[in-house]
């Protein structure tokens, strides 16, 4: 990782914290997880929360529709060009992790045509418990489980579970009706995670995506610090 | 030449963006024209000498160190679908990305520079061949096995189709493809003497019109 290491020629290496002109990029965070987790509606609440006070856009991965981007559209929750949808050919883990070429393409057109931009949010299209992003691709990564996906899951791991910078179960409000052990989803992911944080969350609450955006913020604040010094 | 170098930009896993892509498989396989094995080899076999031939040829010259902006020109001219040129050049920026990272030198910087949105994907590989060492007839035989075993990749997902079959066919191609990238050497050579105006300009109408279609398409597995 060269995090803060400028090259000397235009910067091909994608993990590199500056953009072609010197200037330092946007913060890219990854959202990953299975299918109908509720990706899309925490990035749609997160930009909701988080645009007035910062400059945000948005990629999607959709696997074989545009459904995610116009969801993102339809509800208006940034506008247009602020978001940008890549086609990943039925592999979406490939588009995240192997092969992140035109993701990384996405993030820079937008920085340059929409740009300065704070943060940029990547969103996987829905897979399996093994998708994480690369290391060269985003700066930290949410991996979005929901409650009635199985309340086993934080239990079973893999790589999305265990190493994600943030895990979130999503759905709380459904528990009671799913039969899913909300305690037990607890004690395993802290089991798995060690002191990685996770958070639990229902967009239906009061308190609706409130600690996710808090966690972004304080991603934020630390990569704007790095910038400072 | 180093025969490992040409492994490696060979490599279905070289991360340029090419999984997204069926080279005019999914709209083929829509159309009713790929079915199974056989008709992905006819499929396969036409776009070989047909587009496969073209992009050979440009990528041997870019090899050889035919000016990249003379041949991104004449790929644009042999390219009379919008849809395949606007995904040409994206896989070229794409590939560009990966051949700047893993071969460095200031020919791929220049044409970063020149073309920032990308330059038709085999000039990139043929200048991307070059950087690493590689000659024309390398650079036209990775060009056309890319052309073929992209396809065939997509119609395992498309079609569930056998994944040994696809390889057998790809196999069967064998041939097809070293003839091809002889003769691309050749006309690579020809642009280098004579002209960019000398390389072939095969075409093959089908490829262009099922792009046109495929890319107005609501629900799709593949960019193009």
């Amino acid at each position: 990782m060269h995090l803060d290491h400028t090259h000397d020629e235009a910067a091909a290496v994608s993990a590199d914290a500056h953009r072609p002109d010197g200037t330092r990029r946007a913060l890219r965070i990854g959202l990953g997880g299975p299918v109908g987790s509720g990706k899309t509606a925490t990035v749609a609440a997160l930009c909701r929360l988080l645009r007035d006070e910062m400059s945000l856009a948005v990629v999607t991965n959709d696997i074989y529709t545009r459904e995610d981007a116009e969801f993102l559209l339809r509800e208006a929750v940034l506008p247009p060009e602020r978001i940008t949808a890549v086609e990943t050919g039925a592999c979406p883990h490939t588009a995240i992790r192997d092969d992140i070429s035109a993701n990384l393409e996405a993030v820079e057109d937008l920085e340059d045509e929409v740009g300065p931009l704070d943060l940029v949010l990547v969103e996987s299209g829905g897979d399996n418990l093994t998708a994480t992003f690369s290391r060269g691709l985003v700066d930290a990564q949410i991996f979005v489980i929901d409650v009635a996906g199985g309340d086993d899951i934080p239990r079973k791991g893999g790589p999305g579970v265990t190493t994600a910078d943030l895990l979130v179960v999503n759905k709380t409000d459904l528990a009671p009706y799913v039969g899913s052990d909300l305690a037990r989803m607890a004690a395993d992911a802290k089991a798995q995670r060690a002191e990685l944080p996770v958070v639990f969350q229902s967009l239906r609450s009061e308190e609706h995506v409130s600690a996710v955006a808090r966690w972004v913020r304080e991603q934020h604040a630390a990569w704007a610090g790095a910038a400072a010094k | 030449m180093s025969r490992a170098a040409l492994l490696v930009l060979a490599d279905g896993r070289l991360p340029a963006g090419g999984h997204a892509h069926s080279g005019g498989a999914e709209a083929a396989v829509k159309a009713g024209r790929i079915t199974g094995a056989r008709s992905l080899e006819d499929f396969c076999r036409g776009r070989l000498h047909t587009t496969g031939a073209v992009s050979a040829a440009l990528a041997g010259a870019a090899a050889l160190g035919v000016d990249p902006v003379a041949l991104d020109e004449a790929a644009d001219a042999r390219t009379p679908s919008a849809a395949l040129r606007t995904a040409a050049r994206k896989l070229g920026r794409q590939l560009l990305r990966a051949a700047r990272v893993a071969w460095p030198s200031p020919e791929l910087d220049a044409l970063a520079a020149r073309f920032p949105k990308g330059a038709h994907q085999p000039v990139v590989l043929g200048t991307a061949a070059r950087a690493a060492g590689l000659d024309a007839e390398d650079a036209a035989h990775c060009t056309a096995y890319e052309n073929v075993s992209g396809p065939a990749t997509a119609v395992v997902r498309l079609l569930s189709l056998d994944p040994f079959e696809a390889t057998a066919v790809l196999a069967r191609l064998a041939p097809d493809m070293d003839t091809v990238a002889r003769q691309a050497a050749e006309a690579a050579r020809r642009a280098w003497d004579e002209g960019t105006d000398t390389l072939p300009a095969a075409s093959a109408p089908l490829l262009e019109v099922g792009a046109e279609g495929h890319a107005g398409w609501d629900v799709r597995l593949f960019a193009s």
